[in-house]
Formats: C-alpha cells, structure tokens, sequence
C-alpha cells in the first residue's frame, strides 16, 4: 500500500528547448478528457494507495497550464495528503489561480523559476521574465501558502560565475521555503544540444566550480543541502517545520509510490512500470476503463538494494547499510574513506560534503 | 622416386615482388590445382596472409614436371622472418631469386640472396612482372646477374600474371638445380623446417627427409628434445594433403605426430627412427634470439587462460615466438613476448585477436639489454622495469641496416638515421639513380616507428632490411613514471641520456591528456632514479553528479550509473588512480608529436 501519489499534467503553452519530460503542447479541448482519464486510470488502482496519503505531487509539463476547470476538478477528485505539491511556471500563476490551489487543499508550490537573469530566460526559451517571478511568489504568498520551492538552473550557456552568484542572491531575497537546484543536462538529441551542445561543451570547465558556489552560497544562507540537488530552511528557522520535500523523499527513501498519467512511473512491491507516453493511447484505453499500455520492469533484490545505494546516498542523513552489504564493494569503500569521501560509522554510510560534490562516481565505486 | 628425379627449391623474393604469383602458376601449370580451383595465392593459406600480402608460414608444395619430382617451399617474405627463410632455404638444394622488372634490387632482395648463397644453394635468377608498362627488364637482369656474379643471359625474364616464361623457369629448375645427395640406406634423418597444428591430429611437422627412409606407424625420435611418437600419417602436399606409405631420402612431406603438446617438437630438430636411430642429428639450425620485446595483457584479466593457451599453440607455428609470464602492477597478469621484429609483433598480436578473439593491450616495445650489476655476472634484461638502478655498464643490439634509395633521398636517409644514433658504414650506388646506403644503429631506435619516418621521409621509395649484429655498450638509463607517487612499470622506458630529459617531459605532458580527472589531484612524474625530471598534475574532479533524480528517473539513473561503473571497470588500478588502457600507449607514439 503506498502512501505516496504522483499525477503527470503534461500541457504545456510552448515547450523549452532543453526539456525531455513527456509533455504535451496546447490542446485545451482535451485537458478535461485527460482528467477523466486521470480520474479512471485512479479509481483501477484505487486499492494500492493507502487510506491515508502522505503525500500527493502534481508535476509536469505545467500543471498550472492545464484548464482552470479541469484542474480544479482534478484537485476535488484527488484524496487528500498531508502534502500536496503543484508544480507552477510563473507566467500561469495569476493572484485568482493561487487562491485556488490553495482552497483546493495544495499546500506546497514548486515554482519554475529557472534563472532571474532576462538573457539566460531566454537562452533558455522561458516565457517568464524576473519580475513576472516576483509577481507570482507574492500572489502564493498572499494566498497564504507558506511552503514555496523554486527551481533554478545553473551552467546555463552564457552563464558567468557573477550571473549565478546574483540568480542565488535574487532567490534568496525571497526566502522560498526550499530551493532545487539543477545542472542544465544537454540531452543528446533535444533541440536545446543541437543549438547550444558545443557552446556548452566549452564551459564544462569553468562551470565546473558552479555546484560548490551554490551549495556554499546556499548553506551559508542557512539552507539545508539535504538532497544532492536539494536545499531547505533549517528547522531552527522554521519553528521545527521539516521543509524537505516529503514527496520526494518517499523516492530517496526507497518507497513505493503510485503515478498517474502519461510517461507517469509507479513502483510498487518490487515492481515498476511506466505508462504510456502516447496520449491518444492513453485515452483510449482509459475511455473503456481499461488500463493504459505499460512497460514492466521487475526489481530483483539486488537491483532494490542498488537503488537504495544510490538514492539513499544523496540525503544528507547516513544510509543504514543493514541488509546491503551484498551490493556494496568493501575494497572501494576503504578506499574512498581514505580519500575522505565517504564516512562510516557502525551500520550507516554517508558521503562528505565532496564526497557529495562526486557523489555519482563515488557511488559508482562503492556499488560491487 | 630415386632422388635424381627430385628437386627442391624456393622463391625468395622482396614483398610484392610476385613470389605467390609464381608459386600459383607453377603450380597451375603442372595440373597440382586445377584452374577452376584456383584461389589465388594458394601458398598464404591464412586470412591475415592474404590481406596483408605477405607470407607468414612455410609450407611445401610437390609437383610433378616432365618425370621430375618437384618440392617448392614456401619462405616468408618479410624483414622480420630472415630466420624462417634460413630454416627453409636448409630444406632445399637450389632457389628462385625473383626480382621484380620495374623496381629491380630491392633491400630483401639481397638479404635472401645472399642468405641462399650462405647455405650453398643454386640460384637461378628471374624477372618477373615484364608485361608492365614500366618494366625495365634488362637493367633489373644486370642488377640481379652482379649481385649474384652470374651472366645476364642467365636471368630468366617472366610474366607469372600472365604466364609468359613459367615453363621455362620449370624447366631451368630441372635443369639447373642438383638433386638432393642423402645416403638412401643410411639411418633415417629429416629436418623439420616447419610446423602446424591441427586440432584433431595434434602437430604436424613439415620435414626434408635427408637420409633413409620413414614409414607410416613407425616410431620416432625429435633427437635434440628426445620426443617420441609414432608417425601416425605420412604424406606430401600437392596442395591437399596425399597420405603416403613411406618418405624416402631427398622428399619433402608432412608427419602427422599425434602430439598434443606443441612445446614437445622443436622446429629445427632431427627426426630419427626409434629402431634404428641416426647417431648424429643434421646440423642445427641457427637460434635466432628475439630481440623486440614487449608486453602482452588480456584487456579483460579473466581472459589470461585463453591468452596462455593461444600463445601455446602460435608457438608451434612460429618458432620465434618467446614468451614468459609477466606480472605487471598496473596490467595485471600477462606476457612478456619477445619478437623478431616489429612486424612480428603485430601479426603475433593481429592472430591473437582475430584467430583467438583476444582483446589485447600491448605495451611499448624495447630491446633486449644486457647489464652489468656492480656485483655478479652480466644478466639480460626484456623489461625496462627490470633494469637495475645501480648497473657498471649496459649494452644494447646494434643492427646493420640495409637501405635502399632513390639518390635523391639519400639527405633524408641520412639526417634520419644521424637522429637515431646511426653511424655511417657505406654508400654505394646500384645503378645510376639507385644507392645502397649501410648504417649501424641501435636497435632500440628503430623498434617505434623508424620504419614509417624512413618510409615517409622518402615518398615509399626507400626499402628496408637488416641484420642484428650483436651487443655494445651504451649510456643508457632508465626513466620511470609515477602516478600519484607510484611507479607505473608498465610505462618505464630505458633511453639514451642525451633524451631523456625531452622524452620524459613529453611523456608525462602525454600521460596527463590521457589519465581522466580523479577524485583527488594526480601528479605524474618522470624520474631517473629518485631525480624527478619533469611533473604534471591531473587536477582533482569538482563534481560528478546526476543532478536530478525522480520517480520517472530512477531506472534510467541506474542504468547510467552502471554505464559509469562499467566504464570505471575497464580502467586499470593503478594504486588509487584509475588509468585509461590507452594511456599505456602513449609510449608509442611520442615521436609523432614530437615531429
């Protein structure tokens, strides 16, 4: 029984060169077929979510893109959690949508800030401008929420050093809740790595300082690097509100989780499986009540315990190695705590702050 | 068939000169292959001979012409194998020295010359390829009647592509060449020449029956390593195999031995009869040491069985083929093989990849040295790593070097061989526009690349041959790398003085473009001894991180993540640093950037 809900809105206005999420442009006449089939796909796999949910999340595409009525009918539809989560692009975000959300019972915004500099929005093809960022924190705020993410992107081409000390500074300002910050991935094969690959193949090496600058410039603003990507205000700020993502953590922390719609991933009870990406299918299927087209993908122990290793590592809190001895490589795990990467203590493993910084090869090593 | 009606012969010739050419036309014209079954070139019977155009393997043909037994052996054709010739050319009374008509003399073509006039062979000259436009058959048949002191007139002028003057050439072995002269009665002695291994007969020797006769089911002796075995099979090739009851005096056949274990019959012994032995073994054939080193590791380290055995059984096919194990700290477990020569080397190497599906890192060539430690005797050392750090003296192979040029590339020849320690022997001029140039030079600066510069500095013009002469004092020392302080063996390299200095920074610069970014700072250093000569430093990594990871990415992270294990895997350890298998090859090519 999973307490953990994901719901895929895929609609987007226009689609960001560098994106390779499952999204959808426009389409407004089907936003509300696509939430009865949301709705339906819900109700056949009603008996794996837990009475009580702990955490919904609605991402995208631009959840708050989808039609106002359809949205709103979905947020009625949807059981309650202790933590619902819409993702938001600010340019969607009117004063009227976030009083809805959070009428609706959303309590958590993530806000697809991505840069407050106007060259890199556009480099990056973002409709939003810096004020219109501004605008639509303010518009949450008033609405009374008071868990706002934003998410930024750093080694942007184009991205000085000094651009991203201010994007970190302009963020700061407005004291978000929690920060996710991402390293710009030039996908092979998206438009955004025919346009910009070999410009950022260039500045690999100067951008290469840009994670240490933001998990300093973070850390040192009194966030929590709790996640490898992933930053909140501490506890001590907060009156004792733990303001890590619990949605997310249900991932970091090996739990089984349901998702609903397009290119939507659940994994439950040693399985996973993926949903059509193809939305005709999609709704098809979900018309005549049947479920989607899957891909099915069994999770042997080992691979269990490999994703455990793998995610388990990027928390700031040590993973319990209890159980996992079998997947870990105690040669290499010698040798990266010499190098000082990775702390031991008697049944739990964390990784040091550059442990983190390398966390992807020093995970690599420590896997058998 | 009593031995005036036999004669056995072979074509020496340089690469390309049309030896294989002849060998099918001769071999067309006594009806041993029939047209329609004719692949071309039926001598280079592997795959890699025919790409390559050369002939790695003796084998013998028998023939018949107007009532006469003939035996043509087959004789590689390369720089490398003078010693595979020199065992076949023993097997044979006379010798078909091929010249082609339009490049005349080449380096080769001396060599084998004169190593047929060594074993007393009669040599009977021809031109071959006088259909060309470009063929100037009387200058070649003046260049080939000096070099071996015959008349002109004697030089027989041939078309093997088209046939023209084969017959003749058929008949002039009839004529020209002696039969063989064994005594019929006496003990029964054959030389093996060659050899082969079959997988289900085991090792089948190709022999020179000297004196007596063999029969099927008798039991031999292999007189110098004491191997007995019974002939399972007698016969002769003709080019398929022809089982017969007995191999008589003056015939060239097979033996099938039955034998499993290749180290057990040595190319060059004598077999004798386990009845009635000989008392005396033919003369030996000359032990050719390798003087070309280099080491042999399986990519992947479980394949060392598999490497072990493959050598096993190239040996048998190639007597000149060394190998030892080598443990090496970066590269694991592998060989040490010494080689003829570089060419060697790399067909060596090409068999084990093709033949055995073998992925192979080869390490850096060097010569053998031989040192004199402060105490004890002199010891020879294949190794770099192995060389001492306290040594009184060291010595390395010189060779005599055999060019010949164009007169207009002789400045280029020359500069090239004064950079690689040459010293000048002679300069004689073969015709108006042709010279031969001798040098002495270490071996050890012609084992990397010496033969592309030679070859690139004259257009292709120049040939090439030479000839170990044996060992001399040189001042010598050793440069180690170390990667984060630790010596890296495998990229040790023992060099003169005089470049150590520019070799070991270029190495290391090399070295530090290979070794990816670590997950802490790695200095590579070059060092004589405890003197560090020159240092770069590969900078730490600052991240290596998936930056997002979700839900939906999981699976994918995972699998990337087991991309980057994998990758990792084919590094090799050395200490805590993980090195590219490429980086071991930076050795090799330092001269090409250097130019």
């Amino acid at each position: 029984m999973t307490r953990h809900l994901y719901v895929h809105l895929p609609f987007c206005a226009h689609r960001c060169g560098y994106c390779d999420f499952v999204t959808v442009l426009g389409r407004a006449e089907q936003h509300g077929a696509y939430v009865d089939a949301l709705l339906a796909e819900l109700a056949l796999e009603r008996e794996l979510l837990a009475p009580e949910l702990e955490t919904v999340f609605l991402g995208g595409g631009t959840p708050t893109f989808t039609e106002p009525a359809a949205l709103e009918r979905l947020l009625r539809a949807l059981p309650a959690a202790q933590e619902v989560t819409v993702e938001a692009n600010p340019e969607t975000l009117t004063q009227e949508l976030a009083r809805t959300l959070r009428r609706l019972g959303v309590n958590r915004v993530s806000l697809g800030v991505q840069s407050f500099r106007p060259h890199l929005l556009a480099t990056l093809e973002r409709v939003a401008q810096p004020d219109t960022v501004r605008r639509a924190f303010y518009h949450l705020r008033d609405a009374g929420f008071d868990n706002i993410s934003f998410d930024l992107i750093y080694g942007i081409p184009g991205q000085s050093a000094a651009d991203l000390e201010a994007d970190l500074g302009d963020a700061l300002e407005l004291e978000p809740e929690h920060l996710s910050c991402y390293e710009l991935e030039a996908k092979p094969g998206t438009r955004f790595t025919h346009a910009h690959g070999d410009e950022l193949a260039l500045q690999a090496d100067a951008m290469e300082s840009y994670f240490e600058l933001v998990v300093e410039q973070l850390t040192s603003a009194g966030y929590r690097w709790y996640e490898t990507a992933n930053f909140c205000r501490t506890p001590g700020t907060e009156d004792g509100r733990d303001l890590r993502s619990r949605h997310n953590l249900a991932y970091w922390l090996g739990r089984d989780y349901l998702g609903l719609g397009i290119g939507a991933v659940s994994t439950n009870e040693g399985r996973r499986w993926r949903n059509t990406p193809r939305l005709p299918a999609y709704l098809a299927a979900l018309a005549d009540r049947r479920r989607p087209e899957r891909e099915l993908e069994p999770l042997p122990l080992d691979v269990r315990q490999r994703e455990r290793v793998m995610l388990g590592l990027r928390l700031d809190e040590p993973l319990l190695v209890d159980g996992l001895g079998d997947v870990l490589d105690g040669a290499a795990l010698e040798r990266l705590e010499r190098l000082g990467l990775v702390d031991r203590a008697d049944a739990t493993l964390a990784l040091t702050p550059r442990g983190r910084m390398l966390g992807g090869g020093v995970t690599a090593d420590l896997l058998a | 068939m009593t031995q005036d009606r036999i004669r056995n012969f072979s074509i020496i010739a340089h690469i390309d000169h049309g030896k294989s050419t002849l060998a099918d036309r001769i071999l067309e014209l006594t009806h041993a292959v029939a047209s329609r079954d004719m692949r071309a070139q039926v001598l280079d019977s592997m795959e890699l001979e025919r790409e390559r155009g050369i002939t790695i393997k003796a084998q013998a043909v028998r023939v018949e012409w107007k009532g006469h037994q003939l035996n043509l052996i087959d004789t590689p054709g390369h720089v490398d194998f003078t010693y595979e010739v020199s065992r076949s050319l023993q097997a044979c009374e006379g010798a078909l020295l091929v010249v082609d008509a339009a490049q005349g003399t080449q380096a080769q073509t001396l060599a084998n010359a004169y190593l047929a006039i060594e074993n007393e062979l009669e040599i009977v000259p021809v031109v071959n390829k006088i259909d060309l436009p470009q063929a100037d058959p009387e200058a070649a048949a003046a260049e080939i009647a000096d070099l071996i002191g015959d008349s002109p007139d004697h030089v027989l002028r041939i078309s093997a592509k088209t046939g023209q003057g084969v017959e003749e050439v058929l008949d002039a072995i009839v004529e020209r060449v002696p039969p063989p002269s064994g005594a019929a009665d006496a003990p029964a002695r054959a030389l093996i020449f060659d050899s082969s291994y079959d997988q289900y007969r085991g090792v089948v020797a190709f022999v020179r029956v000297v004196d007596g006769t063999f029969s099927t089911r008798e039991p031999l002796r292999a007189m110098a390593l004491g191997t007995r075995f019974e002939a399972e099979e007698l016969g002769f090739f003709s080019p398929t195999r022809s089982p017969m009851r007995t191999l008589e005096a003056g015939e060239v056949g097979y033996v099938i031995t039955g034998l499993k274990d290749v180290s057990r019959l040595r190319v060059g012994d004598t077999l004798t009869s386990q009845t009635r032995p000989a008392a005396e073994p033919l003369p030996g054939y000359k032990d050719v040491k390798p003087m070309v080193f280099a080491g042999l590791f399986p990519t992947d380290s479980d394949d060392y069985p598999e490497l072990r055995d493959a050598l096993e059984k190239l040996k048998l096919n190639d007597a000149a083929l060394f190998y030892e194990p080598e443990t090496s700290q970066a590269l694991g477990f592998g060989f040490r093989c010494g080689f003829l020569g570089l060419l060697h080397m790399e067909i060596v190497r090409e068999r084990l990849e093709r033949e055995f599906d073998l992925d192979l890192l080869v390490t850096a060539p060097n010569v053998a040295y031989r040192v004199k430690p402060p105490v004890g005797d002199w010891v020879e050392v294949h190794t770099p790593a192995d060389m001492p750090n306290e040594v009184e003296e060291v010595e390395e192979p010189y060779i005599k070097a055999s060019i010949i040029v164009p007169k207009e590339f002789v400045g280029a020849v020359m500069e090239l061989n004064n950079d690689r320690r040459g010293r000048f022997d002679q300069l004689e001029y073969l015709s108006e526009e042709r010279v031969h140039l001798t040098y002495e030079l270490p071996l050890a600066e012609i084992v990397l690349d010496y033969y592309d510069q030679l070859k690139s500095r004259t257009r292709g013009y120049a040939s090439f041959d030479y000839d170990v002469t044996g060992f001399r004092p040189g001042k010598l020392v050793r440069v180690d790398v170390l990667v984060a302080g630790e010596p890296v063996d495998a990229l040790s390299l023992v060099i003169h003085r005089d470049s150590a200095y520019d070799r070991g920074r270029l190495l290391v610069e090399r070295l530090q473009k290979e070794i990816p970014r670590q997950q802490f700072d790695v200095a590579i250093q070059a060092a004589i001894g405890a003197r560090v000569i020159a240092r770069e430093t590969v900078k730490a990594r600052r991240k290596d991180v998936l930056a997002k990871c979700y839900g939906g990415d999981i699976t994918r992270k995972r699998k990337l993540l087991e991309q980057q294990k994998a990758g990792k895997k084919r590094m090799k350890q050395v200490g805590m640093v993980e090195v590219p298998q490429e980086a071991f090859l930076a050795v090799l090519n330092l001269d090409a950037e250097k130019k």
